[in-house]
């Protein structure tokens, strides 16, 4: 099942890349070559094989609760690409619509 | 007195020893590197950035240090190039993308505070593909780097630039990060030693991510025994890291010293061999199969069946945790913004921004997972690769109960001229063929070089793959290999390389 430009600006829209139309065009064909390669794990037979999500075999590690220091407001805001009166500036959250 | 080539051509051990006996200042050392980052580094642009106030700065605490009588380390006023993934606090941090451009990060990675503890002297930041996606340095946003051996062809990646700083005697010591084989194709392409320690041994924490189940940070080195150094130098449980195994680090160096291999048994993966592999590469592997027989090792073959599958299912399960990963490159906080005119919305400026900030290959693999984890492909794409990662998982504990370590070329070619995959995405992640496995598994792996493919005389790496923590396992075979292989040819490997002058004073061709 190949892979669509339409599915593509979709894609695009879900991770929030404003692609123009060449890189749409480009990245369609290379997707459809990508992920065509990739659907080859479709043929193994994996039926009650348990997923494996993490090559270290950890769970619930704990840590004793301590209070440790952390970074000052002035480093952190120090580093944005807008701040005022102590704290990130960023566009309107909100559409009009 | 030595000149400045002869003290960049030293062993990491060498000079050490030489800081720690007070014949040679850390500063002098120091300074000899700098001199040579200067002199190649037009030609090689391994580095991003050089540090050399504080290099010098580091290396100054080390010299009174010794003189003040006070214990150092084994690596303690050894230069190093570090790959510009890790966080430093007082150097920016870009991991090759525009999106990070001039960023400064408030502190240390793990790994960074580790090497300064250690009195090892950070150089500088080196090139990588960006966020360590490619096999190049050509994804990097400024520019590849060059392979010292042949500048017109590519160092490999991700960490391509302490890959070149290392091969050029910029630095002795590099550090890389692994994800599906940018410690270990590098170190092949470049003649090097390089090792993904098992995955968990070393700290991730201030490596920016890129897949969080796979990273994993590792020496890049000259010779096996500098890479062991390395490797303690760097090892052992992180609490900031909640994956960081709480174990005790394998004994790489005292295997490194002991490299002896009789009587182990050595396993030749049947999968990853034949189609797809130079025919030079594959020559200069078997002469290391056989050069491993005749050090008194048991070579048999094994078979690993699902490791066909090793390569779709990481380029399904990387980009996956990549596109989670990267969600957090929203131009709010810190690095690039773009478009914010004060009538767009925050979302429309994030878009406008990672747009103009993330380069091709990081867009393919964020729609990539994007793709995979969509609700309906699921099942279909990211629930079969995590299968398919057992499986290759449970291949890997079958053949190591038939042998204690498995053995494969490290890439199927040699380094390739810049700019001939650029355009094939696919063609660029056959690189990483072969060590892949390792990646999935979360075992040990090491490249150690093992001979120039008579094809095009450019070297070749093997790699030795060990269980999970016994990385001590690479040290033993990789240090047996180099040691028979030097005494054979009567020089190190790297002393071969042409792609540019070793030093004043040294007898190599110029660069082109």
């Amino acid at each position: 099942m190949p892979i669509t430009r339409d599915e593509v600006a979709h894609l695009a829209t879900l991770s929030r890349l404003a692609l123009t139309d060449e890189e749409l065009d480009r990245f369609a064909g290379q997707l459809d070559v990508i992920i065509g390669a990739v659907a080859r794990v479709q043929e193994v037979a994996a039926a009650g094989i348990p997923p494996m999500t993490h090559a270290a075999d950890l769970s619930n590690v704990f840590r004793e609760d301590v209070v440790t220091p952390c970074l000052s407001a002035d480093v952190v805001l120090s580093q944005a690409p807008a701040a005022e009166a102590g704290q990130f500036k960023v566009p309107r959250i909100l559409a009009e619509d | 007195m030595a000149t400045d080539s002869d003290l960049t051509t030293l062993t990491a051990t060498e000079m050490a020893a030489a800081v720690a006996a007070g014949e040679l200042s850390a500063v002098d050392l120091t300074k000899a590197h700098l001199d040579r980052i200067e002199q190649t580094d037009l030609q090689v642009r391994a580095f991003l950035y050089v540090a050399s106030d504080g290099a010098l700065a580091a290396a100054r605490v080390v010299d009174e240090r010794r003189a003040a009588g006070e214990p150092l380390g084994p690596l303690a006023g050894v230069p190093l190039a570090l790959k510009d993934v890790f966080t430093t606090a007082d150097m920016p941090t870009t991991c090759g993308s525009k999106i990070l451009a001039g960023w400064r990060p408030p502190y240390d990675a793990t790994i960074t505070a580790r090497l300064r503890a250690a009195g090892v002297v950070i150089l500088g930041k080196t090139n990588m593909d960006e966020f360590a996606m490619g096999s190049s340095t050509e994804n990097s946003a400024f520019g590849p780097s060059r392979n010292p051996w042949d500048l017109a062809r590519v160092p490999g990646g991700s960490s391509g630039g302490s890959a070149a700083a290392v091969a050029a005697y910029q630095a002795p010591l590099g550090i890389g990060t692994d994800t599906g084989g940018s410690i270990r194709q590098p170190a092949a392409v470049c003649g090097l030693v390089g090792v993904k320690p098992t995955y968990g041994g070393s700290s991730r924490y201030g490596l920016v991510a890129f897949a969080s189940s796979l990273d994993t940070p590792g020496p890049l080195t000259r010779t096996v025994l500098d890479a062991a150094l390395l490797h303690e130098t760097i090892s052992g449980h992180d609490p900031c890291d909640s994956t960081s195994l709480d174990a005790p680090v394998p004994p790489v160096v005292a295997a490194a010293k002991n490299a002896d291999v009789a009587g182990l048994r050595i396993g030749v993966v049947t999968e990853l061999a034949g189609d797809g592999y130079a025919g030079g590469v594959l020559s200069c592997f078997n002469e290391a199969i056989e050069l491993l027989e005749s050090l008194g090792a048991k070579v048999i073959e094994v078979s690993c069946p699902h490791f066909r599958y090793a390569l779709p299912a990481y380029y399904l399960i990387a980009p996956s945790e990549c596109s989670s990963n990267l969600a957090r490159f929203d131009g709010m906080r810190y690095g690039l913004r773009v478009g914010d005119d004060g009538t767009a919305s925050a979302e429309e400026v994030m878009s406008l921004t990672r747009a103009a900030g993330f380069g091709a290959e990081v867009k393919r693999r964020i729609m990539l997972g994007t793709y995979a984890l969509s609700s309906g492909y699921y099942d279909a794409y990211y629930g079969k690769a995590q299968q398919v990662r057992t499986l290759i998982t449970r291949d890997f504990s079958a053949a190591f109960e038939q042998a204690d370590v498995l053995v494969s070329p490290t890439t199927p070619t040699t380094a390739f001229p810049i700019g001939e995959r650029v355009d094939d995405p696919m063609a660029m992640y056959l690189a990483d063929l072969a060590t892949i496995p390792g990646n999935l598994a979360g075992n040990a792996a090491m490249s150690v070089p093992c001979g120039l493919s008579p094809e095009d005389g450019l070297p070749v790496g093997l790699q030795i793959m060990a269980p999970v923590l016994a990385d001590d396992r690479l040290y033993r075979v990789g240090a047996a290999v180099e040691g028979a292989l030097d005494q054979r040819r009567g020089h190190r490997l790297l002393t071969q390389a042409r792609g540019i002058e070793r030093g004043a004073g040294a007898t190599g061709e110029a660069g082109r």
